[in-house]
């Protein structure tokens, strides 16, 4: 528990970190309360009012048909949130049980790693490209798509630090005492890995929504008539030379998520270091 | 070298080998399994909707597509192992030859991207480590970081806005004419390389950071202080030399992951590059194309690493002595 | 007859750890000479701040981490100048840094760049301090090796230091060190991660090359064996302070403060000698608690909680300097025989 409270202590410590995390907190509430707190009906379409540029009744402009854009962009952060943050926690899960068995159990460290080591010889679009069509476009199968991509990199982190706690006197003492395999690997080994774990779901959340946008733009994502901030700037790629706007705020809003989650992942990252290597 | 150390790094090197080959071979697997799985049944499409059940099960027995998953796959990874790509159903061109045709644009816009990025990333990045928590610090890695963020086809499309169709510098997209000459390709290629160099400058910025940083702590750098040499001395000759292998590791294996990486990018440029080759060849159902581009460009990368890792047992003099 | 002046002279050297809310001090009031010749060893069991205050002279404090250091320290240079090592600028100090003052320490493995030759190592010191250009530089770089009997030295010149043993890159090591002539060798206890057979070798080459070259040594160790053979003077430390100062023969034969009355009692050799002496069997002594932690220092005597005479006062009251110029100690016990 004091270690959680030290966590958030030198979190809020360092300017950076503090103004990602309440760009992060505005987005999450965004996406929340959207519902009731929107300027516009995000779906309304308003033909005659197509391709406006920003003004004070739309603050980002309209579209191609004439749906406000801010309001696109709060709707449309339940979908982008919901995938990345979706994708992060699954491959975090997986990455963590496969991480955890090639790190502990010799015998299965070799195939397991061959493994991870096959699927990330694929650059992760294309793989994403693949299984997206094996699956099927929406947002479900995205997630599920993603997560098959980040799993061995995460896995790959989760080994890693495996094979340093393994060896830490004090695991080698419980096991000397006796305390058995599956006790062993949830009490003593995995909360210290929480740490690297936060890091990654972290970076993979950023990862898995650059990745949704990108996919969106090849067709091969959620599909276009779902709000996601990728399928936003898709389909402003022929609008863009006319409606600078349509393309700039949906992809800001991706930027801007992407940063944060990446200041907030390097921020854990560097609070935790100090601290692994010691400064005895 | 003495003998004994030969048979060492005999050893080292056939167990690396060994796992490049297994890595190889469960890659073909993926690759086939991916592509069967994606694309499939690509006789509807090519014979188009008129075409009678009787009509696409003889195409179907044609390409071997009748055949159990296991036969078609032994038969192909036969025909690979010989050199042999197969088809392409709907160029009805060779693989091998499509291929070819493609790997150019892809392969110079993976050149001068990483030469972008190592010639912005490794300066910045020794730079944020030795000036470390001072501002450059901050900024440069605040600038990483934002460039780790930006989806690449967004930066793609402001930077045709602003610098193609606004300032009219460059060309908005394509490769050229089919004959066009080197100077004309070099400019249809400096935009794309502008955008993913500067992306992926940002790993590299990190990652010569995170190195460096790593480096400077250890304790030879002390003892290098304390005979009094000079801070850039310590910096450039001591530290960089340490730095450097896993800097050009990173460098090399960032190159073998643009070959068919740099899908979103091409699209947005419309290169005729190998990862638009894929997405095309995925709508189309174009499985050969989609098997052999994958493999191909997996097994790049694979073979890039081994080589990497065989080189690291030659260039780092302490594995080199045994 | 005037008194010499010391090549050394350190005063009141205070290092404190910036962190957190405040200051961790770990060098608390340091202070000794050093002359031409001498070698002064400095004595203490780990965490007692004995590198620190080494580092904090050279200015090598570890670069990840805020110091504060305050004090005197004269370092007086071959021309009879005086310079101040915690005053003066950096690029100052830099220079004087492996020419007027050198440093060797613990770790041979970890202390030589793996990717540089053992001879560009030694080369490059004196292509800066001495301005020589290469090819005289590496003739010096091979007269620095057979200075420090490293067998076939010209060989050497051209091999990196995993080829090398460990005994042989703690020879580099002094061979860099002393290759520019310094005046002052500080040796950060080299030859503790040595086989024991080594250490012997390597403590008689510097004794060697130091009546050879009548250099001062400041020698930290935590070996009182070594000390006993090695050094002209002692300075035992305790929590970041000197407790006691003397000659080497007096320390051993008079030890006046209870820290190090304990630590020679816990030599086996002692136990021996006691049992010997006394016709009985001795028990092998030790101390019985620990070092204190840093950060929970009271305003007495750090030694008091295991000090087996301490006074109610030593607790309380921080101890005064007593005895003479040439064996002194930092206690509340008047008389202590």
């Amino acid at each position: 528990m004091a270690e959680w409270r030290l966590l958030l202590k030198t979190l809020f410590a360092r300017r950076v970190v503090l103004i990602a995390l309440v760009l992060l907190a505005l987005m999450l509430l965004m996406a929340a309360i959207s519902q009731w707190v929107l300027p516009h009906d995000p779906m309304a379409m308003k033909v005659s009012q197509r391709l406006r540029a920003p003004n004070w009744n739309h603050w980002s402009g309209t579209d191609e048909l004439g749906r406000d854009i801010t309001s696109r962009i709060f709707y449309g952060a339940r979908y982008s949130l919901a995938i990345g943050a979706g994708t992060a926690l699954l491959a975090a899960f997986f990455g963590t049980l496969l991480g955890l068995l090639a790190g502990f159990f010799k015998h299965l460290d070799a195939p397991l790693m061959r493994c991870v080591d096959a699927m990330m010889a694929f650059p992760d679009i294309l793989l994403g490209i693949a299984l997206v069509s094996i699956l099927g476009a929406s947002p479900t199968n995205v997630v599920l798509a993603l997560t098959i991509v980040y799993t061995p990199r995460v896995a790959r982190v989760v080994r890693a630090s495996t094979l340093v706690i393994r060896e830490l006197p004090y695991v080698e003492a419980a096991r000397a005492v006796g305390v058995s395999t599956p006790r062993l690997l949830s009490v003593h080994i995995l909360p210290n890995l929480m740490s690297p774990i936060l890091v990654q779901l972290s970076f993979i959340f950023a990862y898995a929504l650059l990745a949704e946008a990108g996919l969106s733009f090849l067709g091969v994502g959620v599909g276009a008539e779902i709000p996601t901030w990728g399928t936003m700037v898709a389909a402003s790629t022929q609008y863009a030379d006319r409606a600078f706007w349509t393309l700039f705020f949906p992809g800001m809003a991706i930027v801007l998520t992407a940063l944060s989650l990446q200041i907030l992942g390097d921020g854990v990252r560097d609070l935790l270091d100090p601290r692994l290597k010691g400064m005895q | 070298m003495s003998r004994m150390s030969w048979g060492i790094l005999g050893r080292t090197l056939l167990g690396r080998l060994g796992g490049m080959l297994a890595v190889l071979s469960l890659v073909s697997v993926l690759v086939f399994l991916l592509t069967r799985l994606a694309a499939g049944d690509p006789m509807a499409m090519l014979l188009g909707d008129q075409a009678s059940l009787a009509d696409i099960a003889l195409a179907r027995e044609r390409y071997g597509l009748d055949q159990p998953l296991l036969a078609q796959f032994v038969l192909w990874l036969g025909e690979v192992l010989k050199g042999n790509l197969g088809q392409s159903i709907f160029l009805q061109t060779p693989v091998s030859q499509v291929l070819l045709d493609r790997a150019e644009p892809t392969a110079w816009l993976a050149i001068f991207s990483v030469s972008l990025a190592m010639l912005i990333g490794v300066p910045c990045g020794i730079a944020s480590a030795v000036w470390r928590g001072r501002w450059i610090d901050q900024c440069v890695s605040t600038l990483a970081m934002l460039g780790a963020s930006m989806p690449s086809f967004w930066m793609g499309l402001l930077v045709i806005q602003l610098l193609a169709v606004g300032a009219g510098w460059f060309p908005v997209s394509g490769y050229g004419e089919p004959g066009a000459g080197w100077l004309t390709r070099l400019h249809h290629l400096l935009l794309p390389s502008l955008v993913l160099g500067t992306l992926n400058s940002a790993l590299i910025i990190r990652f010569t950071r995170a190195s460096m940083l790593d480096i400077l702590g250890e304790d030879y750098i002390r003892t290098a202080r304390s005979k009094g040499l000079t801070e850039s001395t310590v910096v450039l000759k001591h530290a960089l030399r340490n730095a450097l292998v896993p800097i050009l590791t990173v460098l090399g294996l960032t190159l073998a992951l643009m070959i068919g990486g740099a899908v979103v990018t091409e699209t947005v440029f419309n290169l005729p590059g190998l990862g638009n080759l894929v997405v095309r060849a995925v709508l189309r159902r174009d499985y050969p194309v989609i098997q052999g581009a994958l493999l191909v460009i997996a097994g790049i990368y694979v073979i890039i690493n081994f080589t990497i890792d065989v080189l690291y047992v030659f260039v780092d003099p302490r594995v080199r002595h045994g | 007859m005037t008194a010499l002046l010391p090549r050394l002279h350190v005063r009141d050297l205070h290092t404190r750890l910036l962190q957190g809310d405040s200051p961790l001090p770990l060098v608390r009031g340091v202070s000794f000479d050093l002359h031409d010749g001498q070698t002064l060893a400095l004595v203490g069991e780990s965490g007692s701040g004995k590198s620190l205050t080494a580092l904090s002279l050279m200015r090598l404090l570890a670069r990840n981490a805020r110091w504060e250091c305050s004090g005197q320290a004269l370092l007086t240079d071959a021309q009879g100048q005086q310079h101040d090592m915690l005053k003066v600028s950096d690029e100052h100090m830099r220079q004087m840094r492996g020419h007027q003052i050198a440093m060797i320490f613990q770790e041979p493995m970890t202390c030589l760049n793996p990717v540089l030759t053992v001879g560009e190592q030694i080369a490059e010191s004196v292509r800066l301090h001495l301005g020589l250009d290469t090819r005289a530089a590496r003739a010096q770089a091979l007269r620095a090796l057979e200075q420090v009997e490293m067998p076939a030295a010209r060989q050497r010149l051209d091999e990196y230091p995993h080829q090398l043993s460990g005994g042989m890159r703690q020879r580099v090591m002094i061979a860099m060190a002393m290759v520019c002539e310094p005046r002052v060798l500080i040796a950060d206890e080299p030859t503790t991660a040595l086989d024991v057979t080594i250490q012997a070798q390597i403590l008689a080459l510097m004794s060697r090359l130091q009546k050879d070259t009548g250099m001062s040594m400041l020698f930290i160790t935590h070996n009182l064996g070594v000390v006993a053979h090695h050094a002209e003077r002692v300075a035992v430390m305790y929590a970041g302070q000197v407790v006691e100062q003397a000659g080497v023969h007096e320390l051993f034969a008079k030890p006046a403060h209870p820290y190090t009355q304990g630590l020679l009692a816990c030599l086996p050799g002692r136990a021996r000698q006691l049992a010997r002496q006394s016709g009985q069997a001795v028990a092998l002594q030790d101390i019985p608690g620990q070092a204190p932690a840093m950060n929970r220092l009271g305003s007495g005597c750090s030694f008091a909680e295991r000090c087996s005479v301490s006074l109610p006062a030593c607790q309380l009251q921080a101890p005064p300097w007593l005895g003479i110029a040439t064996h002194a100690r930092l206690c509340h016990l008047e008389g202590h025989p």
